[in-house]
Formats: structure tokens, sequence, C-alpha cells
């Protein structure tokens, strides 16, 4: 059991800047991500880049907002559970909560703050009515384990640079590997791009293109996909395969924090913003792109304000008795939990003689 | 004034006209949503970056020669997205200007 003053779901920038304004009030805080590093979407979709509307900075790159944002909280030492997504919330007796990750990891703190941003992200699946029925008896959206594919048939669809990775790399373990895909042009990186075709050529890989997957056969477990051919509903063939894996890349969705028991309006989890961003279940917190109320906007200023506001209420709330006020930095330095202490240089009094 | 009236058929086939500001650099994702024609969360998730085509649409109007040509990017993003037409954009790339008078779109599924 990981235990922390604040445990923040979502390491974006939001999530990140949270640790900094706990850290002044001497709470630790540990970060849970689905996705394998911090940063969030400026990490994950455009780490290139630059926004415009950071205070203090005319132009920064997404990533390397990020890259300044672990600098700056690097004092205040937080845990991450990267690549794993927050599935559960549990009240305990004691007032603390317990979030479980989907890899059944746990964590115990009085506060939880989502700062999950659009959600976490996971694989976009193709709008085939019948998908769900074969999910893990047939079709996967990510390739966990390669060796399962060993000496089976397989089809993969999408354009892509992770389709193209994985037929190259599916052709030399599956006995067939398929790619289909709805155009005859690859967008991924060059190598790959020709490595496929050449493996086309030799007969390593089956390339169906101006193609789609249309539907899916098969009793208990997929036994064929249904390939249409250049949008015709004529032209249908049904191909006879173990394994289909569609490749379409990733999309944020809410996810499991939807069955929380939170209030959600409009895709986003509503707060209290006339006072600490608190939600409707007292000591969860929802700050960033997450939440909304009258006038939000999701800009990422404004998550850094929230952030700031809502671990004063925090603060109060793991420490009901004690007494506080908000410092200045410039005034009080920074004092990390790995012993580090910046503070601005003091004048010295010294009469000259 | 500097507005322009375009048609949009939401989701669910009703059509809208509305009319949309050439002043404000908007584009035609951030039309639908200043209109809310389509629930937040649902478009524009990815902010205009021509990365989610959740603000995916059809062109049915002839303005096929005043529309701005497909980035590399929104090719990109056709190709992965769902529901894809000849006749698909991004909502996001197109930028609102008088020339696109009497625009008429129709917004893709949303796909899961």
């Amino acid at each position: 059991m990981i235990k922390t003053d604040i445990l923040i779901i979502g390491a974006g920038p939001t999530g990140l800047f949270t640790v900094f304004e706990a850290g002044l009030l001497k709470l630790k805080c540990h970060l849970i991500d689905a996705l394998p590093q911090p940063g969030g979407q400026c990490s994950e979709i455009y780490p290139k880049k630059p926004i415009y509307d950071i205070p203090g900075f005319p132009e920064v790159l997404a990533g390397d907002l990020v890259t300044n944002l672990m600098e700056q909280i690097k004092p205040f030492s937080p845990g991450f559970t990267l690549g794993e997504r927050a599935e559960t919330l549990e009240k305990q007796e004691d007032g603390t909560f317990i979030v479980t990750s989907s890899r059944g990891t746990k964590h115990q703190a009085p506060v939880v703050v989502i700062a999950g941003g659009l959600g976490s992200f996971e694989p976009r699946k193709p709008p085939i009515a019948s998908i769900g029925k074969y999910e893990d008896k047939g079709v996967s959206y990510i390739i966990k384990d390669p060796e399962v594919y060993r000496d089976k048939s397989v089809v993969i669809a999408g354009g892509g640079d992770s389709a193209l990775d994985w037929s190259i790399y599916l052709a030399g373990i599956a006995k067939d590997v398929s790619l289909v895909h709805r155009r005859k042009d690859f967008r991924g990186a060059l190598d790959s791009v020709e490595k496929v075709e050449e493996l086309s050529k030799i007969g390593k890989i089956n390339l169906i293109t101006e193609a789609e997957v249309v539907d899916l056969k098969g009793e208990d477990h997929l036994d064929s996909v249904v390939i249409r051919h250049k949008g015709q509903a004529s032209d249908e063939e049904v191909k006879p395969t173990d394994h289909f894996i569609p490749l379409f890349g990733l999309s944020p969705k809410l996810g499991p924090i939807g069955d929380w028991g939170l209030e959600i309006e409009k895709n986003a989890i509503k707060v209290d913003n006339t006072y600490d961003y608190q939600t409707n279940i007292p000591g969860v917190y929802a700050i960033g792109d997450v939440n909304t109320y009258p006038g939000k906007l999701k800009l990422i200023l404004c998550g850094f304000h929230e952030a700031a506001i809502m671990c004063q209420s925090a603060y109060q709330r793991i420490n009901p008795d004690k007494k506080y006020v908000m410092k200045y930095t410039t005034v009080s330095g920074v004092s990390g939990f790995d012993g580090s202490k910046k503070e601005a240089k003091r004048e010295v009094v010294k009469s000259i003689n | 004034m500097s507005d322009i009236k375009i048609t949009i058929i939401d989701r669910e086939g009703e059509a809208h006209v509305v009319d949309a500001p050439t002043d404000m650099n908007m584009n035609l994702m951030e039309i639908v949503r200043s209109y809310e024609l389509a629930p937040e969360g649902t478009i524009g998730i990815c902010g205009g970056m021509a990365m989610c085509a959740s603000c995916q649409c059809y062109v049915l109007s002839n303005h096929e020669n005043v529309l701005p040509e497909k980035s590399y990017e929104e090719e990109d993003m056709l190709d992965q997205a769902f529901f894809v037409q000849d006749n698909s954009r991004l909502g996001c790339q197109i930028h609102m200007k008088p020339e696109l008078e009497g625009l008429e779109v129709k917004l893709a599924p949303q796909s899961t």
C-alpha cells in the first residue's frame, strides 16, 4: 500500500504543479497516470508544439513546460505510479480513500485530487457492432505479449506507425499476417513503410489496401473477419483468422472515474468554484481540464490557479486544528523534503569602519 | 457585418443555419461548440490541433475551391479516423472567411 497526503490522479501540468503547492504546505504527493511518462497531453499529444499563454513565458514548448515542472517539484520528492489507470475509489471508515489501479496497485490518502484532463488515453475502437463480443476472444487493441500470436494467423488494421511496426514484428512470429488499410498511402516512418513493402513483395505480409474490416464472425471465439474492398458492399470477402488487432491510435476517455459517484456534467466533473474545487464527495477535489463550473476555461494557467486554492483547502482538511496563512516563496523560500533549501539572498548589515 | 451564414447538420440530422463571424479567427469546430450543436467533450477534444478527428464533418456544398488544402496532419488524422468519406474534413482546419458564405456541412458520427 502506497500512503501519502495527497493522491493526484493525472500527471499532466496541473497535477504536477499541485505537488509544488502541496509541498509548500509540507504535504506529500503521489501521482497516478495511465500513460508511461509524466506530462499528460503535453507529452503525449503535442510535446513539440509551442504554448504562448503561460504567464511569464512568451513562448514555451509543451515538452519543455513538463521538464520545467518536473524540475520545480523535484525538492518535494513526489511518488509516481505510471502506466496504470486509476480504477476504483473506496472511502474508508477513517475518512481516507483507497484508490486501486488497473494493475492492482493500492494507494491510500486522506485527500484525492483528480487532475485527469480529458481522461485516460485508450485505444480507439473501430465502429464494428459486434466487436465487444470478441474482445479478448480474438480481438485486442494493444499487443501485450507477441508470443500469443506465434504460428497463428493475424489481421491487423490501421495505417499509422503502430500498425506498420507490429505487422513487421509479427511477420516473423505469426503463421501469416495481413495488414488492412483504407488507403494506399501509409503515413508511418519511411523505414517502416519500405520494410512493409518489402515483406509484402516476398509474401511475408499480406497487404490489403483500399479495404476495411467491417464485420467479425465466430461462435465463441473470432474465426474470421469480413473485409470490404473500396467501400463496396458488393465486394466483400470473408477472411479466416485467429486474431484481429485494430490499431487506430489513442483517444482520451473519462473512463472509470465516471463511475465513482461524482457529479458529471458535459463530460467533466462538477466542482465548487466559489471555494475550493471540491467535488460532491468531500475530500475528493477535481482541478484542471477535468472539472467544470460556470465560466470554466480549459487553460493550463487556470489549472495552476485551481491547484493553489485546492491545496489550502486540503491542508485544512488534513490539519483541522492548525492555524495557517499562505506564505510567499520570496519571503519563506522553498524547503524540500529532500533536505534542499532555496531562498532569497538576505541583505547583510555590516558597518564599514 | 463580417458574419457569414453557414448550415450545420448536427449528429441527429437537424439542420441549423447559423451566423459565423469571420473576424475572430474562428474555425468550424469552434462555431459548432459556440452554438452547442454537439455536446461538450464530444467535439474539439484535442483543442483544434488536427489530432483527434472528433470534429470530422462532411462538406455538402460546393466550396471545394475556397476550402484550404488538407495539411499533412489533417490527412494523417483522417487516415486513422472512422466513417471517413471523400468529402470528409476536420472542422478545426476550416477557418471562417467571407468566401465560405453558404457553406453546408454535416457532422460525422461520434466515434468511441
